[in-house]
């Protein structure tokens, strides 16, 4: 009933020709992005906002043609990027939106319980291959990892393998909920998913990163309180010219209320 | 009245000859498109396009191929003399670090002096190895030695065996891992289907009731009609843990399990041709088989099978040609490692789940969009060898059989 609703809202709104505002890009903040839509709709009955994935790279890229008004990120915009947008004569505004925490998960039935940054590099990196050189069981570890493609793969490699590259071979997985169900049933896994997707068929490790000093669980206080290190910001972009189009969205996003639905949906809000 | 007709039937024969030039024009030409677009990848530098990597000039080395800078940027090689260079340490230096080093203003009016800080760092530095923009390098400092980039070579590609798309600053292409992958697991999955296939094909042709045929053929079409990522979603589901813990794995994603996912998807295709061949031996051959005092088991396999022997052919080369192409079960099950396989207890990465996983993301034109658009010609080759040997094959025993 009510997406009818909505594509005749939106059906509606394009035969009186309102323009709508179009958000594209990381596949991350799809879903995030679509809350948020509903709900500012259902404030705002006269406004229609319509949002579509394709990846961060692909928001861009679209704001640059000018076919999209925000372009949604989950990493931030890279230096060629603003560079070609300066070309094309546009400057754009960055908003971040809300925060989202990488966990570090394993086996349920694995001891290990503490990580050092410099030993998850190595376990990435392909130079760490038993659980004993950690203190775990002897046990050989099978890294997942997501696929070249998301931006969860890239924030990974920059934060915790200090932009080294994956071991090569290692396993990747075209989603993360298949990483989470092939952990939960492999016994030496180990991989890294959005703090939403925790549940208890895997167990998340605390991580180091001042080498081993204070080691810190990832959960939703630590990431908002700035303790837990591997959390990344997601972004909002638009160009400065159109402020006033997509002024009203942005607010909403940023208010208590739109914020309420970034925690609810396991992200960290920005306040 | 009869011009009239004669006028309709000659419309609809251009009409039908049209049709047919078009389809086969648009098939060339998705064809032609699709090798265009992958060749431009020999002609695309190592180093990701738009940038370069300089050295201090006092540095000796003056060329590196793709596998050195990897190792150089993963710090698996630390010293210059690891590539024939003096004694010294490499110092890593990315376009990204400059700002941390000045702050914005002193860049002045549009980073009009970023090319001249850039100068500066790698100056200061005889170990230093600076991976930058092409538009900020900077050239007229004589102190900057720019190294410079050969393009990605046909060699490093079919023979290479590390596939890393997006490593900075140089790719690594190597697709050997993907082509062995994709036939490791076809070949392991048509070994299991084609006997099994066969069997069924036999058993519903030759020794099933009519009821039994009624009930069965529909149940086998219906297989085909699943959509593949079911199968993808039953194979890890299911299959992953169930065969890791009977084969006590470390892992359960395999090149196994994808074997026995595409035999299954395999399978209805199999069975269809090949029992419609078998079905299609006339009464007479069949007969007089049975007539001359053969048993029906020799009458199977001494004349309905040779006899279906081009219609089976055919059906393998259908099957093949589904286990090659198959994306999407195969994605989700054999753990997508770009390793070579050295056994069907390791996990695999195919042709086809590398282009669906990677080609979403990849920069439209660049270099990691075009190696993938060659994968596909390979994928291409691949199935056109197939289907060409199998009718040769089923060319050449219809001759020796005398049929």
């Amino acid at each position: 009933m009510k997406k009818t609703f909505l594509a005749l809202v939106i059906m509606m709104s394009a035969l009186i020709g309102v323009q709508a505002q179009k958000i594209k890009g990381s596949d991350t903040m799809l879903p995030l992005s679509q809350k948020e839509a509903e709900s500012f709709m259902k404030a705002n009955p006269s406004q229609v906002v319509t949002v579509t994935g394709g990846g961060s790279g692909v928001g861009i890229s679209a704001l640059l043609e000018g076919t999209t008004d925000l372009a949604q990120l989950s990493r931030k915009i890279k230096f060629d990027e603003r560079k070609k947008l300066q070309e094309k004569g546009k400057s754009v505004k960055e908003v971040i939106a809300a925060y989202d925490a990488l966990a570090v998960v394993v086996h349920p039935a694995n001891k290990v319980k503490n990580l050092t940054r410099e030993q998850l590099e190595g376990i990435f990196t392909g130079k760490i291959k038993n659980w004993k050189e950690v203190g775990g069981d002897d046990l050989k570890i099978i890294p997942y990892s997501r696929e070249t493609s998301s931006g969860t793969y890239e924030f990974f490699k920059e934060s915790v393998l200090k932009n080294k590259n994956y071991m090569n071979g290692i396993m990747s997985m075209p989603a993360t909920g298949a990483i989470v169900q092939s952990i939960s049933q492999t016994k030496g896994a180990i991989g890294y998913i959005g703090l939403a997707y925790v549940n208890k068929d895997v167990k998340s490790i605390h991580v180091s990163y001042d080498s081993g000093k204070t080691y810190t669980e990832p959960s939703m206080a630590n990431a908002k309180s700035g303790v837990y290190p591997i959390v990344r910001p997601l972004y909002y972009y638009y160009e400065a010219k159109s402020e006033s189009k997509v002024k009203s969205f942005i607010d909403y996003i940023l208010s208590n209320a739109g914020q309420k639905i970034v925690s609810d949906n396991g992200y960290i809000p920005v306040k | 009245m009869k011009q009239l007709k004669r006028i309709a039937e000659r419309i609809v024969e251009i009409m039908l000859t049209v049709s047919g030039s078009i389809t086969s024009l648009a098939i060339l030409l998705i064809i032609v498109f699709l090798f265009k677009e992958g060749f431009g990848l020999f002609n695309s530098p190592i180093i990701e396009k738009g940038y370069a990597l300089c050295v201090n000039v006092t540095n000796p080395v003056n060329k590196l191929n793709p596998y050195q800078i990897k190792h150089i940027f993963d710090s698996d090689i630390t010293h210059w003399n690891e590539l024939g260079g003096s004694d010294e340490e490499i110092v890593l230096f990315r376009f990204d670090e400059i700002f941390s080093l000045y702050a914005d203003e002193e860049f002045g009016e549009d980073y009009a002096l970023l090319p001249e800080k850039l100068g500066e760092v790698i100056a200061q530095s005889s170990g230093i190895v600076a991976f930058l923009p092409e538009e900020y390098l900077p050239t007229d400092n004589n102190q900057v030695k720019i190294l410079p980039s050969t393009n990605i070579s046909i060699f490093d590609f079919f023979g290479g065996k590390e596939w890393m798309p997006t490593s900075t600053p140089s790719s690594l292409y190597g697709v050997l891992p993907l082509i062995l992958g994709t036939l490791w697991v076809s070949v392991f999955a048509i070994l299991i289907a084609l006997p099994l296939g066969l069997g069924v094909a036999i058993y519903l042709s030759e020794l099933a009731s009519e009821r039994m045929r009624k009930i069965m053929k529909p149940t086998i079409e219906l297989l085909a009609g699943i959509p593949s990522v079911v199968y993808g979603f039953f194979g890890l589901v299911v299959l992953v843990p169930l065969i890791q813990k009977m084969l006590n794995l470390p892992v359960g994603e395999t090149a196994l399990v994808g074997s026995i996912v595409l035999a299954i998807m395999a399978l209805p295709t199999i069975i269809t041709v090949a029992e419609d061949a078998m079905r299609n031996t006339p009464r007479a051959m069949r007969e007089a088989s049975l007539a001359l005092g053969a048993t029906q088991w020799q009458t199977i396999y001494k004349v309905i099978v040779p006899y279906a022997s081009s219609g089976i052919s055919a059906a393998v080369v259908l099957g093949i040609g589904r286990a090659i192409g198959e994306t999407m079960a195969v994605l989700m099950v054999t753990g997508n490692a770009a390793v070579i396989p050295h056994s069907l207890f390791e996990p695999v990465r195919t042709i086809p789940a590398t282009i669906a996983a990677e080609l979403g993301e990849a920069p439209a034109g660049g270099t990691h969009y075009q190696s993938l658009f060659l994968l596909g010609c390979i994928l291409f080759a691949i199935t056109m060898i197939i289907s060409i040997s199998a009718e040769v094959i089923s060319k050449r025993k219809h001759k020796g059989a005398g049929v």
